[in-house]
């Protein structure tokens, strides 16, 4: 397991940019997350962006920081139920104290524990935080979520050529 | 037992301290302890205050979607709704018995999701607590405090997340939304590719998994009077467990017992939990509130999970696990553990237990067999049974001629849970509290209990921007005495 070689140091050229998406795709504007990273994959097919690798999951663990290891960057994506509209783009730093709310954590969470765990400075680091408005079960995007995931998609376009 | 929840007589006379909603636990859920005239603590109720719709969910379905749909019931279980839909979908597709691949690849995946559950609650969520005490600064008891005091522990948190999470992908396919089970069967074995990569790591792992179990008995004994008093409440337990009385997650009979190890019933056909079990409902909670029917909703509530699996059992079929549940059992002097923290000893045991099993199965050639799926015809009904990493998870399905699901019934672990968690919260309550003022100290000592469950009260939706925490103090005449917000940064502000 790749994981037990965590604590040594990255040797050799560094890994390609991580776009970590969060969000439960049934979960109405939680799935602002995964379907954007949908999208991405589209223009990989299309041979756009070929050199980033796209990782989803429901919420971010303490073992997704060994998915961050030797990045050249780390884009993390999420849904936001409160904030700027349609979407924010902000750095993301290790958090000198854990949102420690559910058994998820934030994105600086994770690059805290990695910052704790390996040698290696984390990598930069950012949020894309996409404005969502219902969060029910067994729903699909609300329009609103779907014109925020437009130009989110624009605005990770741009940050990524 | 504790029957006594809500004692008052008129309870709309009682003040409420308001807890909204609980860190470290999923979802929006809120603690109200209703207060009497003399700051005495008459009720506890820890509110699910979102409807989740799990059933309508689900409903006008076809029965082969539900291994994968309900996935997304849960970011924090999927593989156990997974394994509960599909042991169900078996029933419905006639299938009575699965063939040895199927059932050891379906109970290696299972093992992988508990032993990272137990993994995350003990490393992550309750360490701090028992680690540094429940009165240490907020800001320092969390998993970066224990990194920064205990950094070696940390890491092995991490790696034994990592390491379920892979023994998940190998079986499941995928890290996520895995189709691994399927209505009769599974629909991958194991390469030996994929068992060597899997068995490099695995007595790294029952090591460290050994270690964990050591620090917490030694944690639990340490300070023994109050761990065992801390919460406690005498409940009946119930489970899974093995013809012969073994421990088990992935299928076996229901067995109930009482507070003080009697049996209430042992090795009954989870086919018919419906003649055994009822569920009440309340007007203040969205969570039902099942009991034991031969006892009645006032003493046939009950405690699932962990401390219910270990109290439950009469041994466990690998050898280091079994050593420490008799130590744990010894700790009890004749009697179950009632303690709530006993819960993160019982977790660790299962913790051990998930990774000596795994490495049993890695061994065994079955998992890498060609015989994937059986057939049977078709029944109108199907229900499966999981021990999930917080407690016995049921799903129930009727169908009609076409597939398409016409009922649903899920009872979750945390469902189960629901009567012995307000009692915890009561009971520490009841200690604790003391006058109009609230305090942060109060706070988490109700929080340390409920954590203790490991309850998962709203399942994967995250999103950010939620999740503040307040403690609120209000009199009869609805006037708010005092109030203490937690930001999700952890600050406290008055």
């Amino acid at each position: 397991m790749g994981g037990l070689q965590a604590q040594a140091p990255t040797l050799g050229p560094l890994r390609p940019v991580l776009v970590f998406a969060c969000g439960n795709p049934s979960r109405g504007d939680d799935a602002l997350g995964p379907a954007l990273l949908e999208r991405l994959a589209a223009r990989q097919a299309e041979g756009r962006f070929v050199d980033c690798d796209l990782l989803t999951d429901f919420q971010l663990q303490v073992e997704h920081a060994l998915d961050l290891i030797g990045r050249r960057e780390v884009i993390f994506v999420d849904a936001a139920a409160s904030g700027p509209e349609p979407c924010a783009f902000t750095p993301v730093v290790p958090e000198p104290a854990l949102t420690y709310t559910t058994h998820a954590m934030s994105p600086g969470g994770v690059l805290r524990v990695l910052a704790q765990i390996h040698p290696d400075p984390p990598p930069p680091a950012w949020l894309l935080a996409i404005r969502g408005y219902a969060f029910d079960l067994g729903q699909p995007l609300s329009p609103g979520a779907l014109a925020n995931l437009d130009a989110a998609l624009t605005m990770l376009e741009t940050h990524l050529a | 037992m504790t029957t006594s929840l809500e004692t008052a007589r008129h309870p709309e006379t009682l003040k409420r301290v308001c807890i909204e909603p609980v860190t470290r636990v999923e979802g929006h859920g809120k603690v109200t302890l209703l207060l009497d005239e003399d700051n005495h603590i008459k009720q506890a109720r820890l509110h699910i205050v979102e409807f989740r719709g799990f059933e309508k969910f689900i409903q006008g379905r076809p029965y082969w979607e539900l291994p994968v749909l309900v996935q997304r019931l849960c970011g924090i279980c999927p593989v156990s709704h997974h394994l509960a839909a599909a042991k169900a979908t078996d029933q419905l597709v006639g299938v009575d018995s699965l063939t040895p691949t199927a059932e050891k690849v379906r109970r290696l995946m299972h093992y992988g999701q508990t032993l990272q559950s137990h993994a995350l609650h003990f490393f992550h969520l309750s360490s701090p607590d028992l680690l540094f005490g429940f009165d240490d600064a907020v800001r320092h008891r969390n998993i970066v405090g224990v990194i920064q005091d205990h950094p070696q522990i940390a890491t092995q948190g991490v790696l034994l997340r990592k390491y379920g999470q892979e023994v998940i992908r190998v079986t499941a396919g995928k890290r996520i939304h895995g189709t691994g089970a399927i209505p009769g069967g599974v629909n991958k074995a194991v390469s030996p590719e994929e068992r060597d990569y899997l068995l490099k790591d695995i007595g790294q792992m029952i090591q460290w998994a050994q270690e964990a179990v050591g620090l917490m008995r030694r944690i639990f004994l340490d300070n023994a009077d109050y761990h065992q008093q801390f919460g406690r409440v005498d409940a009946n337990t119930l489970g899974l467990i093995r013809p012969d009385g073994a421990f088990e997650l992935y299928h076996g009979g229901l067995r109930a017992r009482a507070p003080d190890g009697a049996t209430i019933f042992d090795y009954i056909d989870y086919r018919d939990y419906e003649r055994h079990l009822r569920e009440e409902v309340k007007s203040w909670s969205y969570m039902k509130f099942p009991f034991i029917a031969e006892l009645g909703p006032e003493l046939g509530w009950y405690r699932v999970g962990p401390l219910a699996r270990v109290n439950n059992c009469d041994r466990f079929d690998t050898p280091l696990a079994e050593a420490e549940r008799q130590r744990f059992v010894a700790a009890g002097e004749g009697r179950p553990q009632q303690a709530a923290l006993a819960f993160h000893w019982a977790r660790l045991v299962e913790l051990l237990y998930c990774a000596e099993a795994i490495e049993t199965l890695l061994h065994d050639p079955d998992i890498g067999g060609t015989e994937l799926q059986v057939h049977g015809d078709m029944r109108p009904k199907g229900i499966g049974v999981v021990e999930a990493p917080r407690g016995t998870l049921f799903h129930h399905y009727e169908i009609d001629g076409d597939g398409l699901v016409t009922r649903a019934n899920l009872i979750v672990s945390t469902t189960n849970n629901n009567q012995a968690m307000n009692a915890s919260i009561r009971q520490v309550a009841s200690q604790y509290l003391s006058g109009r003022e609230l305090t942060e100290p109060l706070l988490n000592q109700i929080e340390v209990a409920i954590r203790a469950y490991d309850p998962c009260l709203s399942c994967a939706t995250h999103a950010v921007g939620k999740m503040p925490l307040e403690l609120s103090l209000v009199d009869t005449a609805g006037e708010v005495l005092d109030r203490l917000t937690q930001t999700p940064r952890g600050e406290v502000r008055r």
